[in-house]
C-alpha cells in the first residue's frame, strides 16, 4: 500500500496517508462514476481489473524474477478452460465455484512448472521465444482438440459457463434490495474482482520483501552471483513460473465465469504481448507500475474506441481506423516509445528492487 | 515412396524460404545479439509491396510479360524493405545498443506489431490473392513426383542468393568488416571499421533477403495478408537457432532441415499418432524443435561458440 500510495502524483510524497485514502475512495467509487457514462464502462472496469491481475502475475515473472515470458496468456487460457470444463454444460459438470477456482489455479500452476522445467537453462531472449512457442502450442491445441474426441470444442469455444455463485448468491443476477432499488451484476463483479485484486496486491507486496522476493531480485540482477551466495536458482525460477501462472489461472477462471464463454481467440499472442506491454509501460518490477499500466492500457483503447469512431465520422465521413487497429497501434507504440524514452516505465521501481542496469543508467548510487 | 518424395520436394521449397529469412536473423544476432522480431514482418512488407506493384502494373500495362512484372515488383519490394530495415535500426535499435538486455527485445516485439498494424491499416485484414506469375501447374512428373515451375524457381533462386551472400561475407572487404564487427565491435572500430555503417548494412542486407523471401512465399501459396510474416519469421528464427545462431551456413542448413521436418511431420503425423493429431498441428513442430535444440544442444548443429549473452 505504501508503494501504491507514493505512486500517486503530487499527493503521494506530501501526504501518503491522504493518498492511501484517495486510492481506496477512487477504487470504490470508480464504477459509480463510470455508470454515469453508460453501463459498458462498468464492464470495461471489470475487464481492467482482470488485466490488473494478469499484469500483477506477469510482473512477478518478468519484473521480480527477470524471466521474460511471452506466453503468459497460456496460463490465463488454462484457467479459463478449466473453469469451462468443470462448470458448464459442455461436459455436463457443474462444480461449485469454490472448487473450480482453486483447481483452475492449480492446473495453471502445474502448467507453469511444466513450462519452467525445460526452460530452466535458458536466459533472456531464448527464454522469450520458447515461452512464446509454449503459448502458441497451447492455443493450437485449444483450437484443434475437437477431433477425434471433442475436448475443447475447437474454434467455436465453450458456451454458457456457470456464473460466479458465492454462498448461494449469484453474481450474474442483479441484487434486488427493494423493489425499485437493485444493484447491477456488473457492480457485483467489480467489487468481487476488486477484493481479489486487493488480496493479490497484499500477497505480492509481502512476497516482494520476503526472502523469496529478495532472492528473485538477486537472481534477476546476477544469476551467477546469486548461485554463488547459495540461492537455489532452479527452485526459485520454478516458483516464479508457477506463482505467476497461478495468478494467470485465477484471472482466467474469473474471466470464464464473468464472460460466460471461452474460445481460443481470447488467448492469442497479441494478448500476451498486451499484458507484457502493460507491465513494461507501468514499470517492470513494481506493483504500482503494473497496476497503473494495466488500468491505463486496458481503459485507453476503450476510450479511444468511443471517441475515435464519431470523431472520424465527423472529420472524414467514414471510419478509417477501426478500434481494433487503434488498440494495436497504441500498444505497439507504447512499447517502443517507452523503451526508447523511459525504459524504467511510468512509475520506476523502487531503487532497492530495481533492475541493476536501470540504476546505472540513472546514475543512482547503490 | 511417392508421398515421401513429394513431401521432400515440398519441404525443400519451404525450407529454402525459411533459410533466406533465417539468414537475416542470424546476421543481426551475430552482430548485435538481438533477436529482431520484426524481421518476419519484413517478409510480409516485401510480399505486400510486391503485390501492390503488380496490381499497379496490371492496371497500367495489362499485356506486360510475367517475367518483367516479377522483376519490377521485386525492384520495388527490395528497396522498400531495405529502407524499412535501415529506418528501424537507425530510429530504434541503435539507441538501445547499450540499454538493459530486455529493452531491445521488447522494442523489437513492439516494432513487429507496429509493422503489422500499419499493414493492416494500408491493406486491410483480408487475405489478398497474390498473382502467381511463375506457373504453379505441375510439370512432367519425375519418379511419380509433381514439381511445379514455381518450386524450381524458389529452390534455385534461393540457392543462388545464398551463394552470393556467402561470397559477400567471406571474400569481400565489406564481409570482412561484418565478421570483424560480429567478433568484437569495439576492436573492429579501433581497426578503422565504421561499425555503425556495418551494422546498418547488415540490417539492410537482411531486409533485402526478407523481401525476396516474402515474394517467394506469397507466390508459392498464392495469398498475402498483413499477418503472414509472423509465423514464418518465428520458424526462420528456429531455423537459425537449429543451425547455430550467428553462423551463415547453419542458418541455411537449419532452414532446410526445419522445412523438411515440418513437411514430413505434417504428412505423417496422422499415422504416427493413430489419427489423434492431424496436419493442423503442423505449426507446433518448429516450437518443439526449438525447445529441444535449446535444451540439448544450445549451440545448434553447426555453432561452435556458446552464446552466454543473457
Amino acid at each position: 500500500m505504501n508503494e501504491l500510495a507514493s505512486a500517486v502524483p503530487w499527493l503521494g510524497r506530501r501526504n501518503p496517508q491522504a493518498a492511501r485514502w484517495l486510492i481506496v475512495i477512487v477504487a470504490i467509487a470508480a464504477p459509480l462514476v463510470a455508470v454515469l457514462f453508460g453501463r459498458t464502462w462498468v464492464r470495461v472496469l471489470d475487464f481492467a481489473l482482470l488485466y490488473v491481475m494478469l499484469a500483477l502475475g506477469l510482473n512477478l515473472v518478468v519484473g521480480f524474477a527477470g524471466l521474460l515470458d511471452l506466453g503468459y496468456i497460456a496460463f490465463y487460457a488454462v484457467g479459463a478452460y478449466t473453469a469451462a470444463f468443470l462448470a458448464s454444460p459442455h461436459f455436463g459438470v457443474h462444480l461449485p465455484f469454490w472448487i473450480v477456482l482453486p483447481v483452475a489455479a492449480g492446473f495453471a500452476a502445474l502448467a507453469g512448472i511444466m513450462l519452467g522445467f525445460p526452460v530452466l537453462r535458458l536466459r533472456g531472449d531464448y527464454l522469450a521465444i520458447v515461452t512464446l512457442g509454449f503459448g502458441e502450442i497451447v492455443r493450437i491445441f485449444l483450437n484443434n482438440l475437437n477431433y477425434p474426441v471433442n475436448i475443447t470444442n475447437g474454434p467455436q469455444g465453450i458456451n454458457a459457463l456457470d456464473p460466479l455463485v458465492l454462498f448461494g448468491w449469484d453474481l450474474s443476477r442483479n441484487l434486488e434490495i427493494t423493489e425499485n432499488l437493485s444493484i447491477n451484476s456488473l457492480f457485483l463483479y467489480y467489487y468481487f474482482f476488486l477484493a481479489c485484486v486487493a488480496g493479490s496486491i497484499v500477497f505480492i507486496q509481502r512476497l516482494q520483501v520476503s526472502r523469496v522476493g529478495r532472492a528473485w531480485a538477486a537472481m534477476r540482477d546476477d544469476e551467477l552471483a546469486a548461485k554463488a551466495i547459495g540461492i537455489n536458482t532452479r527452485n526459485l525460477k520454478l516458483l516464479a513460473f508457477s506463482l505467476g501462472a497461478t495468478f494467470g489461472g485465477v484471472a482466467g477462471g474469473l474471466f470464464g465465469a464473468f464472460q460466460g464463454f471461452v474460445s481460443p481467440e481470447s488467448f492469442s499472442l497479441m494478448e500476451s504481448i498486451a499484458v507484457l506491454t502493460m507491465v513494461v509501460f507501468g514499470g517492470m518490477g513494481n506493483v504500482a507500475g503494473a497496476i497503473a499500466g494495466a488500468l491505463i492500457l486496458s481503459a485507453l483503447p476503450e476510450i479511444l474506441r468511443h471517441l475515435a469512431v464519431p470523431v472520424q465520422q465527423a472529420l472524414f465521413g467514414t471510419v478509417l481506423l477501426d478500434p481494433e487497429v487503434l488498440r494495436m497501434l497504441l500498444l505497439s507504440l507504447a512499447m517502443i516509445l517507452m523503451m526508447l524514452l523511459k525504459p524504467a516505465g511510468l512509475i520506476p521501481a523502487n531503487a532497492r528492487y530495481s533492475h541493476v542496469e536501470h540504476l546505472k543508467r540513472h546514475g543512482v548510487s547503490r | 515412396m511417392e508421398i515421401f518424395l513429394q513431401q521432400l520436394v515440398n519441404g525443400l521449397v519451404v525450407g529454402s524460404v525459411y533459410a533466406l529469412v533465417a539468414l537475416g536473423y542470424t546476421m543481426v544476432y551475430g552482430i548485435l545479439g538481438l533477436i529482431n522480431f520484426a524481421h518476419g514482418d519484413l517478409v510480409m512488407v516485401g510480399a505486400m509491396s510486391a503485390l501492390q506493384t503488380m496490381l499497379f502494373l496490371m492496371g497500367v500495362t495489362p499485356g506486360m510479360s510475367p517475367l518483367a512484372m516479377l522483376t519490377l515488383s521485386l525492384a520495388v519490394a527490395i528497396p522498400v524493405c531495405m529502407m524499412l530495415g535501415y529506418t528501424m535500426e537507425r530510429l530504434a535499435y541503435r539507441r538501445l545498443r547499450n540499454a538493459p538486455r530486455l529493452a531491445p527485445l521488447i522494442t523489437a516485439i513492439g516494432m513487429s506489431f507496429l509493422l503489422q498494424t500499419i499493414a493492416m491499416m494500408l491493406w486491410g485484414r483480408n487475405y489478398h490473392t497474390f498473382p502467381q506469375l511463375v506457373s504453379t501447374a505441375p510439370m512432367q512428373p519425375v519418379a511419380g513426383v509433381f514439381v511445379t515451375p514455381i518450386q524450381v524457381t524458389i529452390i534455385v533462386g534461393s540457392a543462388l542468393i545464398m551463394a552470393a551472400l556467402i561470397v559477400l561475407v567471406t571474400k569481400t572487404k565489406l564481409g570482412r568488416a561484418m565478421r570483424a564487427t560480429a567478433e568484437n565491435h569495439r576492436v573492429a572500430a579501433l581497426m578503422g571499421v565504421d561499425t555503425n555503417l556495418i551494422i546498418a548494412l547488415t540490417f539492410v542486407i537482411g531486409a533485402a533477403l526478407a523481401a525476396v523471401a516474402g515474394v517467394m512465399y506469397a507466390s508459392n501459396y498464392g495469398i498475402a495478408h498483413y499477418g503472414m510474416g509472423f509465423m514464418p519469421g518465428l520458424k526462420a528464427f528456429t531455423a537459425a537457432v537449429l543451425g547455430g545462431i550467428g553462423n551463415l551456413g547453419g542458418a541455411m542448413l537449419g532452414g532446410v532441415v526445419l522445412g523438411l521436418v515440418e513437411s514430413f511431420g505434417a504428412g505423417y503425423i496422422e499415422h504416427m499418432t493413430f489419427g489423434f493429431l492431424n496436419s493442423s498441428y503442423q505449426d507446433i513442430f518448429a516450437f518443439i524443435i526449438l525447445g529441444l535444440v535449446l535444451i540439448f544442444r544450445p549451440t545448434g548443429l553447426l555453432g561452435e561458440r556458446v552464446s552466454d549473452r543473457a
